[in-house]
């Protein structure tokens, strides 16, 4: 690991304006200490947030919950109101990592943490996020868990986490504090970019700005559902995962979103296949329509091209047991 | 300087911001029972109890820890007189090399910990917790073992006689 300078602050008034430039915000380190030793993260200053008072979960306005960027994985998982308002997030959140992990993981960090793809971790491999302009080695090499929707020619990385999915689908905002101490909303669907032509920025955030929560509004009616695939039944990233959240009326789709994990440089929100499915019957064949057309532009790169099928079968699936399960609680 | 407590006892860190909680354990208190495997929190080897929660020791700097509590597997028994899950394993053979046993042993201890605490897994559902096979599997699947005594592992968590057991509860089947 590069030697860093090492800093821990009590209040975030004590971040100043000059930072972080290359320094690095610190908290449950989980994927930033591990990148460091790789030295793929090569920062010259760790500010330590780890103890700032933004490890709580509280009532927001109109049925919202506000969480704050330091609540870890574990405590949002296990909150009584997120297992029984928002199961799409505790099921999310649950079917990542492992238990030590989520323990030590917060918010903001899961959804700050960099993809898994191969050739951003091998430094001896050519890698537009690591190093921009030096090629994608992905694009021609072993590509299992890329991208195949949103991609370019310089990227075709995945952002990993199920969290940000099910976040996505909820429709959840971040709070976020500029350097200068200006704070701002952002929904989380706008937090990550499309690789285009700066693979090696992954979000859309200023330098310095800091997330300081996530405010999770009420959700929409309907069942909640998230299922993911992957390689082992535990501690795996997900080949192709799908958060549902889906109301069905008399047998209609009242209304319905729909967010994949897996498949792009961020979660992707599968706004075609909602509207495909909006005042729709609730029936196998217009579950299918609409997995086809959210994935009509997607394209395989040899050994992902598996994810298209998997993709439209995972959320025809899901969809499915959404329906029937809401059929199921009103009879 | 600062300090942190390690089974009680407190250790001074060195002044190298880069030293990890692991390296920390296992260089200053000579505490080698924790176990380096992998380094990249993938293995488990490295798992301690962090104000007692479960973590993996090696993505953590020490200086992080400033004033926290860690438990090791030294600070589990006391000399011959074994910890509860430690005699379970023992009992059950939950090992062959033995080199993943310290972090499986505290991830043991912390995961009975997180489920009578009420803390869901990913197979538990909307409902309460319970100690079954599926649920230790699930939660245990952060200690990788190489030699494969994982079914011995999982006997031996499901027999494990701590006090306040949720065997007591009738959970386990």
């Amino acid at each position: 690991m590069k030697p860093f300078e090492y800093r821990r602050i009590h209040g975030v008034e004590e971040i100043g304006k000059g930072d972080p430039g290359q320094a690095r915000y610190l908290a449950g380190g989980t994927n930033l200490i591990d990148l460091m030793k790789h030295e793929i993260e090569v920062p010259d200053r760790l500010l330590d947030i780890s103890r700032l008072k933004l490890a709580t979960i509280e009532n927001g306005e109109k049925d919202s919950l506000r969480v704050g960027t330091l609540v870890t994985n574990t405590s949002l998982a296990s909150d009584a109101r997120v297992r029984q308002t928002w199961p799409l997030l505790s099921a999310a959140l649950l079917s990542g990592a492992t238990a030590q992990l989520r323990n030590r993981a917060t918010t903001g960090g899961n959804l700050l943490q960099r993809t898994r793809c191969y050739y951003f971790y091998d430094t001896a491999r050519p890698c537009n996020k690591r190093n921009p302009g030096e090629g994608c080695s992905a694009r021609e090499g072993q590509n299992r868990i890329h991208a195949i929707l949103g991609t370019s020619d310089h990227c075709i990385a995945t952002h990993p986490s199920d969290m940000a999915v099910a976040m996505v689908a909820l429709e959840a905002r971040l709070t976020l504090r500029a350097a200068d101490g200006m704070e701002r909303e952002l929904p989380v669907e706008e937090l990550h970019r499309l690789p285009g032509d700066h693979p090696e920025q992954d979000t859309v955030l200023k330098p310095g700005e800091l997330i300081l929560g996530v405010i999770l509004p009420a959700p929409p009616p309907g069942r909640q559902i998230y299922r993911k695939v992957r390689d082992r039944s535990s501690y795996a990233f997900a080949l192709v995962s799908v958060g549902v959240i889906l109301h069905v009326v008399g047998g209609k789709v009242e209304s319905v979103r729909i967010a994949f994990g897996g498949v792009a440089h961020k979660p992707w929100r599968a706004r075609k296949a909602e509207a495909a499915l909006l005042q729709k019957e609730a029936t196998e064949a217009n579950f299918q329509h609409a997995a086809e057309v959210e994935l009509a532009d997607a394209r395989g790169y040899g050994s992902n091209d598996f994810k298209i099928p998997l993709a439209r079968r995972t959320l025809v699936a899901t969809l499915r047991d959404a329906a029937n399960s809401v059929e199921e609680a009103s009879a | 300087m600062a300090n942190l407590y390690v089974n009680g006892k407190q250790v001074t860190l060195d002044d190298d911001p880069r030293t990890t909680l692991l390296d920390t354990l296992r260089a200053w208190p000579a505490l080698t029972g924790t176990k380096k495997g992998c380094d990249h929190g993938q293995c488990g080897a490295c798992t301690v109890l962090l104000d007692g929660r479960r973590v993996n020791s090696c993505l953590i700097l020490a200086i992080q820890c400033e004033g926290s509590e860690v438990t090791t597997i030294e600070g589990l028994g006391q000399g011959e007189q074994l910890h509860p899950v430690q005699r379970a394993f023992v009992k059950h053979d939950g090992f062959q090399c033995g080199y993943c046993t310290p972090g499986q042993i505290c991830s043991a201890v912390g995961m009975l910990e997180e489920v009578r605490n009420g803390e869901p897994s990913d197979v538990t559902g909307r409902g309460q917790a319970s100690l079954s096979r599926a649920e230790i599997q699930e939660r245990m699947s952060g200690n990788l073992c190489r030699c494969g005594a994982y079914v011995n592992i999982v006997d031996a968590i499901l027999d494990t006689d701590a006090p306040n057991s949720l065997k007591k509860e009738g959970a386990a089947t």
